[in-house]
């Protein structure tokens, strides 16, 4: 049981990045844009919420770094997609390889320091309860706060007005635009809300996961949050599911290979990466009618007046 | 319009992505020009510091009789190639390209340019004006397998691996081996990164091998990420290509650290007096082309085990794969070089040793 407990705090740990980075990019293509730069804005989160860390000596200031950071490096995209309405798909790239290169510079100064991580939560009796207590107690605030952030992003979405303008935008612009609704800032605070997140993500790799910085110490994370709003069919409750399960499987593949099961550890190592194409196609197998893929996503809109 | 403009952007932005680091001084006619490629950035901890390291203590050695510069963040393949002619061009008589990867286009370039001399570090192929080098790593594994086997208490070793490749998998079995001179029933578990750098993999994989009741982690990926985790759960680790000692001030037994300065000063001395011959360098610890870094967080007795080991190596008395060695399923593997494995045996190795439970990937 102990070593239950012990892969289950593993994979919330390994998961909680890419769900909010993921959420953040959920809500961005919700909106009608997709941005490809998750990666780029993660990096340079990491790279800025560790700086913050260290020069204030708090994790919270290295957060709120890290989201500053991803937010101010959306808005770059902003401009380019929605004020200039440039191709979303190449400038979501150069926004990755932009950031990247970022990163180092930003992150030059800081490579070697190291930094106390997030402390774990710990609240006497609650976290103490055995075999439970230590997961649902006894993590890092932001496993739990990526908890919050997803229903947040779930009630705004299907429970409130601006969420039900923000999935119209995504959906048809035209109409949304007809409608009197100004599509475009809409669809600017949805990429900065996908920045904040991509940014608090990349932070958390320095924060909480492994308290140090190295350039490109994301290494694929942000693709693997895009895919993951594929997998999530752009639903929240989906996205939770997709994450553990992709945290799950990695997690899971170490721990059989350690155990000396004989599957060739290549093999194993795509296994996250083979789960989201099988859940993908059983999805689109059980879907009837349509895809569930904001209509107007990746399309430019350019208001005539 | 825009489009244009964005293709501009773009293609600014991948040329950007190679930076360029130069260190200068004023500048002379009689100066060696140096030239450097790098895999990663300097400030990588791991890897490309160590190269760089070598190269501060050339400008410190030699002063202005020499004028080095370094490009970084070169990927391996065809820009490699650009790279390495750039610094051809700009005046470079002797250049080293410090990754596996650099091999064939160092080749390519060094065939047109038959004049400027290149160092390759890694690789096996060479020419009339391009060496290679590189060390016995596998000699501080088999000294770290003794450590590992004297300090670990549940007698279960934990090895983070990258890819399945001869270097890494010799550096498994010296580890056993050493280990096995202490506890002859010593097990380790293996968990194959399949990447060189990925910290939070890294991190995940030493969290399985502790859960799974390995207590000494030994790595064989980049950076500082198992470390921390081993020192997070008061458990025993080895540092990679640098001193890590930060990262686990309690948990840092040694570290096999590349130290290429000696080699490089000698080369450079080589190429000032026109002695530059094509070198085909293997280096062991007595080349002290890698150290280990203090052996700290032990008693006494093991660390006067490590330190007499360390000498045997170097004095060439013993040899980590001293034959008989045996395979995986127990037979004897051939003994090419008299008393202990030919090189070529080594640099090619693809089966594990005895004691390992493990079955190698892909065999």
């Amino acid at each position: 049981m102990e070593l239950a407990e012990a892969i289950i705090l593993s994979v919330l740990a390994a998961s909680t990045p890419l769900l909010i980075a993921a959420t953040g990019e959920l809500v961005t293509e919700r909106s009608g844009v997709l941005n490809l730069g998750v990666e780029g804005m993660m990096i340079v989160g990491a790279a800025c919420g560790f700086g913050g860390a260290w020069l204030s000596g708090s994790v919270f200031i290295g957060a709120l770094c890290g989201v500053v950071a991803g937010t101010l490096l959306s808005l770059i995209f902003a401009m380019m997609t929605l004020g200039l309405a440039v191709n979303q798909v190449a400038s979501g790239l150069a926004l990755t390889i932009l950031g990247i290169g970022l990163s180092g510079l930003i992150g030059a100064g800081f490579v070697g320091e190291r930094i106390n991580p997030a402390v774990h939560l710990h609240i006497p009796g609650l976290t103490d309860i055995p075999l439970v207590g230590r997961i649902l107690f006894g993590e890092d605030a932001f496993v739990y706060l990526s908890l919050a952030l997803v229903v947040g992003v779930w009630w705004f979405l299907y429970r409130t007005r601006a969420g039900l303008i923000l999935r119209a935008c995504g959906d048809n612009h035209t109409s949304a635009h007809a409608l009197g609704y100004s599509v475009l800032r809409i669809r600017m605070y949805a990429v900065m809300f996908g920045g904040a997140c991509a940014g608090l993500a990349g932070a958390y790799l320095p924060l909480a996961y492994t308290p140090f910085f190295i350039p490109g110490m994301t290494a694929g994370r942000g693709w693997i949050a895009l895919a993951l709003t594929v997998f999530a069919s752009w639903r929240p409750g989906r996205l939770v599911i997709g994450a553990y399960l992709f945290g799950a499987v990695t997690i899971l593949q170490l721990h059989a290979q350690g155990a000396g099961i004989g599957i060739p550890s290549q093999f194993m190592s795509s296994l996250p990466y083979l789960a989201t194409v099988i859940v993908l196609v059983a999805l689109s197998r059980a879907r009837t009618g349509g895809s569930t893929a904001p209509a107007a996503l990746g399309t430019v809109f350019v208001p005539d007046r | 319009m825009r489009k244009t403009l964005l293709a501009a952007a773009a293609a600014f932005l991948l040329a950007g992505s190679i930076s360029t680091g130069i260190s200068t001084s004023a500048w002379a006619a009689d100066k060696l020009k140096v030239g450097f490629i790098y895999l990663g950035p300097v400030g990588d901890l791991g890897w490309t510091y160590q190269h760089e390291l070598a190269r501060q203590a050339l400008v410190k050695e030699f002063g202005d009789k020499i004028e080095t510069t370094y490009l970084e963040n070169v990927p391996e393949g065809p820009d490699a190639e650009r790279a390495i002619e750039q610094l051809v061009r700009a005046g470079n008589k002797l250049i080293f390209t410090t990754s596996f990867g650099y091999m064939d286009p160092t080749l390519k370039v060094s065939k047109k340019y038959p004049e400027v001399h290149f160092e390759h570090c890694g690789g096996y192929k060479q020419d009339a004006n391009m060496g290679n080098y590189a060390s016995r790593w596998y000699q501080g594994r088999y000294i770290q397998g003794q450590i590992a086997a004297k300090m670990s208490k549940s007698g279960v070793l934990g090895y983070i691996g990258s890819f399945p490749i001869p270097e890494v998998v010799s550096g498994i079995n010296a580890t056993m081996l050493g280990a096995q001179t202490v506890n002859p029933n010593i097990k380790v578990k293996i968990i194959w990164a399949n990447s060189w750098f990925d910290p939070g993999k890294e991190a995940d994989s030493a969290k399985a091998l502790l859960d799974q009741g390995a207590d000494v982690i030994m790595q064989h990926t980049d950076s500082p990420a198992a470390m921390q985790i081993a020192s997070e759960r008061g458990k025993f680790a080895f540092g990679q290509d640098s001193e890590m000692i930060k990262f686990g001030p309690k948990a840092q037994l040694t570290s096999i650290m590349d130290t290429w300065a000696p080699y490089y000063i000698s080369r450079v001395k080589a190429q000032l007096d026109g002695s530059w011959k094509p070198d085909v360098a293997w280096g062991g610890l007595e080349t002290k082309m890698f150290q280990m870094a203090p052996y700290t967080n032990m008693p006494d007795d093991v660390k006067k085990m490590a330190e007499d080991t360390e000498a045997a190596i170097t004095a060439g008395k013993l040899q980590p794969f001293k034959c008989p060695v045996m395979d995986q399923d127990g037979k004897e593997v051939e003994c090419k070089g008299g008393d202990h494995l030919a090189d070529p045996q080594v640099l090619g190795m693809n089966f594990y040793v005895k004691g390992i439970d493990d079955k190698m990937p892909g065999k």
